[in-house]
């Protein structure tokens, strides 16, 4: 057999090339991970939150926390949830313990007690990320350690963030915060490890009156796109011009 | 696994209804870093103002500023690596820069400037390195030796000390200078457009933060090349009674005149930033109500007396007042240096006084004796290692590079 050294260099080539694919590169995708991974055009992930059904019992922010690996003894969190009482001189009390994990059991509003006689109206309001379809935080990420996938979640690459947290000021939102352990930014994603994989996040998984809810906002058939489509339903902030995707059920204008 | 440390926890203070993730991130190094930067690009635009216009008077001073914006230019940088919670990764700015954002061309600015800035001095000194190079030629020691090494290796083998040779540096001096003050402004400016353009902050959101941030770069920069200046010309003094006179200008004479540049300077800065104060106010957005409650109240003696008062009206007093003597002007700059650092330190820090719900407001705890890396880094001696390592660069590069006896080669 004859071998030049053209051949001899070629052949090294390839071999080299196919020795460095490990067997673990192929394997078999789910149909959720496929449409993940080639951008279905049918898919935005959207969230409905009825504030009308929240009791502010916190399930959702412990099973977040649990679920994502946030500290459960830190203040800060993925979800969290805000109780506002409003009263008969126009004052608008809010709170949020410990991102109201642990429901809220006390009446008064961080130590300060509300006359229930006066209070008007009071409500829960259940706070994540909006998954914007402008957000502001993947504009400013000097690394592009964070961004947009085709489906619309917004996501951070533990891996490249350097931490300068840029992104954390530009949320008007404040759901980003430095992760206590691993000291990259951090935020909710619709869990989705999850959700690719057909599974639902662990706070709509957790709340016990359906006041969480997450579809497809591309589906007309889905719950979640109807009451979007048929209903009158409110967005936070939106004079921030990020297009939020969390729409909300009996939003009050006091709502923060 | 490493500790728990909810990152501003430690320094923050919450005050009614603020949302929970909320935190003073942005600390005392962010303080820093518009202020290290803005003295930076301050001492180059000083520095052109005789390399460019020809301002003959402040030629000594030209020379030790720009100098001294090299001492300076690192400790841009150091208070962002000090910032970052992951500061090994902050190459990755360079390696992947995401342009949408304003911080990615930091890298890119950062060094262009550097680099002008190094050539500059190269072609400023250049005549000095061969001659230094000549002299020690043959002379015994290791540390003459290795000395004439290092200045052999400045001279880049260009070793041409003709006049049309020397004229060409100078035609370069003045082109880098020329091209040098745009990009010092860009560099600030910059670092403006990084606050400015935070639509989610009501306090940092608008299209004349580069400007002022310009502005009082310049101011602060122009104030520390002068104190600096003035400090080694009066120890000089101190040591030998001859030196009072440099090149024919009397100290009083440069520093008069610079100080005048100053003043135009402090007027402009002032100015704009009163402007938007005031367009804040009129417009009166629905930010308005919790940016009022924390300018004139939580933050009324941080802004209005110790920025504005003892920063800036009192040293434009101190400094239109006539006969303007060099101990009135040292104290004259040094208020200025600190109306500059609270300037930046209301911004700052003031734009994170309030909660993005508008319904509670934050309050920031400067960590004093650090006990652990993070009070160490984002505390008071973090601020402080940033603010000294200047000096040591300056006394440093000064023993190569002599920007305050240079006499032109001879």
């Amino acid at each position: 057999m004859k071998c030049s050294r053209r051949d001899l260099l070629t052949t090294a080539l390839k071999a080299t090339v196919a020795a460095a694919l490990p067997i673990a590169a192929f394997r078999f995708l789910s149909p959720a991970e496929v449409r993940a991974a080639v951008a279905d055009p049918a898919l935005r992930w959207g969230f409905l939150v009825d504030t009308e059904k929240c009791v502010g019992c916190g399930f959702c922010v412990k099973a977040c926390k649990l679920e994502n690996e946030v500290p459960y003894d830190t203040p800060v969190s993925r979800t969290w949830v805000e109780r506002y009482i409003v009263t008969r001189d126009g004052q608008t009390h809010i709170d949020s313990p410990m991102a109201g994990r642990d429901g809220f059991t006390d009446p008064k509003v961080r130590d300060e007690a509300v006359d229930p006689a006066e209070i008007t109206k009071s409500f829960f309001v259940p706070k994540l990320c909006n998954q914007c379809d402008n957000p502001a935080c993947v504009q400013v990420c000097p690394v592009g350690a964070t961004y947009q996938t085709k489906d619309g979640v917004v996501l951070v690459d533990r891996d490249w963030c350097i931490g300068c947290g840029y992104c954390i000021m530009a949320c008007p939102y404040g759901v980003r915060f430095f992760h206590p352990v691993y000291k990259v930014a951090e935020k909710c994603n619709f869990c989705y490890h999850r959700i690719s994989k057909g599974l639902k996040p662990a706070c709509v998984e957790a709340c016990p009156f359906e006041a969480r809810q997450i579809g497809n906002l591309k589906d007309p058939e889905d719950p979640v796109t109807r009451i979007v489509m048929t209903q009158r339903v409110a967005v936070l902030k939106d004079e921030y011009g990020t297009k939020p995707q969390v729409f909300y059920i009996g939003l009050d204008r006091n709502v923060r | 696994m490493e500790p728990i440390i909810v990152h501003g926890l430690e320094w923050t203070t919450k005050e009614l209804f603020v949302y929970p993730n909320e935190f003073i991130y942005w600390s005392i190094q962010i303080v820093m870093y518009p202020y290290m930067t803005g003295l930076v690009a301050g001492a180059f635009v000083l520095s052109s103002l005789y390399h460019v216009f020809d301002q003959k008077d402040l030629k000594e001073l030209a020379r030790f500023s720009l100098v001294f914006s090299l001492a300076l230019l690192p400790t841009a940088l150091m208070p962002l690596l000090f910032h970052l919670q992951q500061p090994l990764r902050g190459p990755n700015v360079m390696l992947t820069p995401h342009f949408t954002s304003a911080i990615a061309a930091f890298g890119i600015v950062f060094s262009t400037y550097g680099a002008i800035v190094l050539s500059e001095i190269w072609f400023v000194y250049r005549e000095y390195f061969v001659a230094q190079t000549v002299a020690l030629r043959g002379q015994q020691g290791v540390g003459l030796a290795a000395k004439r090494l290092l200045y052999h290796a400045l001279t880049l083998g260009a070793y041409d000390t003709s006049a049309p040779a020397l004229a060409k540096d100078k035609k370069a001096v003045r082109i880098l200078a020329g091209a040098g003050i745009p990009v010092a402004c860009f560099l600030h400016g910059y670092a403006g457009f990084i606050f400015g353009s935070v639509k989610a902050n009501a306090l940092w959101m608008s299209p004349l933060m580069p400007v002022i941030f310009i502005m009082s770069a310049v101011v602060s920069g122009i104030a520390l090349c002068m104190l600096t200046y003035i400090a080694i010309m009066e120890w000089r003094k101190f040591r030998s009674p001859l030196a009072q006179v440099i090149d024919g200008v009397a100290l009083e004479d440069i520093i008069g005149k610079a100080s005048r540049y100053l003043l135009g300077f402090l007027v402009a800065a002032i100015s704009l930033e009163l402007l938007d104060l005031i367009f804040r106010g009129y417009t009166a957005m629905k930010s308005w109500d919790i940016l009022r409650s924390v300018l004139y109240h939580k933050d009324f003696v941080n802004i209005f007396v110790l920025q504005y008062g003892v920063g800036n009206l009192l040293p434009f007093i101190l400094l239109l007042l006539p006969r303007l003597i060099i101990r009135r002007t040292v104290f004259a700059l040094i208020f200025i240096l600190y109306g500059v650092f609270m300037m930046r330190w209301n911004v700052v820090i003031g734009g994170q006084a309030f909660s993005l719900s508008f319904a509670g407001f934050m309050q920031y705890h400067l960590p004093v004796l650090p006990h652990n890396l993070d009070t160490y880094k984002e505390g008071l001696l973090g601020a402080l290692t940033v603010a000294v390592t200047p000096f040591i660069l300056f006394w440093l590069i000064n023993k190569i590079v002599p920007s305050l006896k240079f006499e032109g080669g001879k």
